[in-house]
């Protein structure tokens, strides 16, 4: 139960500092700290997204960044595609899950990587201290 | 409408929110600041990750009382990150957290 506390404190920090999903650290925390298997973890891991985002939603609208149309027109067309990933995740196997998934962390590295780069560039400066 | 399919595909096989396609996509295709992008982006996420999750549990994966666990601390985490973000610089939080990216990902494939 603690480690499940942990892996939430530990990945909504980071999601609010660096604005990257909860999702990426709920998925391996829930399976190599509390021992879910891959499918599990993502399932779960779905429905612990939902309160982080509609507290981020909530405090991003009060500074006035959410733009409604675009995010509920987003939101709508994305629930097929959803349904679509779920039913194909579920189709595969848990090891060649896991092996993608893995890759897609390297993924969110190198854009993460990418980024501090970016900031060191010539443009680099306090315009960026709230980045995410 | 792509970014739509592309993120809720993305979301479905995933388990995560499906922001690291939307925010890029929503800069690169829409001409969105990157603040506008994520606020944005995280609207959505609650969208897709609802249902997402409400699919899973149809297939049985869902652990109800870990989600709670694990969801419930992060959104006090996620004020916390944002209070620090005014606080500190990003750039070596960025890297360390790349670097525990790759060795996570490392374990779950070697282990």
């Amino acid at each position: 139960m603690s480690a499940a506390i942990a892996i939430g404190v530990a990945a909504g920090i980071v999601a609010g500092l660096l604005g990257v999903g909860g999702g990426v650290l709920f998925v391996p925390g829930l399976v190599l700290l509390l021992g879910l298997g891959q499918h599990q973890a993502e399932a779960t891991s779905l429905l612990a997204i939902v309160p982080v985002a509609i507290v981020g939603t909530y405090t991003q609208n009060r500074y006035g960044n959410v733009r409604h149309a675009d995010a509920l027109l987003l939101g709508v067309l994305s629930l097929a595609g959803a349904g679509a990933g779920v039913a194909l995740a579920n189709a595969l196997s848990g090891a060649v899950l896991r092996d993608a998934f893995a890759a897609l962390m390297v993924m969110v590295a190198a854009q993460l990587v990418r980024r501090v780069l970016r900031d060191d560039g010539p443009h680099a400066g306090s315009s960026r201290a709230s980045d995410a | 409408m792509a970014i739509g399919t592309l993120a809720g595909l993305f979301s479905g096989l995933f388990g995560v929110g499906g922001g690291s396609v939307i925010v890029p996509l929503l800069m690169l295709w829409l001409g969105y600041d990157e603040r506008s992008a994520t606020a944005t982006s995280l609207a959505a996420i609650g969208f897709i990750a609802a249902f997402g999750a409400a699919v899973q549990g149809l297939y049985g994966n869902v652990h109800v009382l870990d989600a709670v666990l694990v969801g419930l601390p992060a959104v006090g985490g996620v004020v916390i990150g944002a209070w620090l973000q005014q606080r500190l610089s990003a750039r070596w939080i960025s890297l360390l957290f790349a670097a525990v990216l790759v060795a996570s990902a490392a374990e779950l494939v070697l282990r």
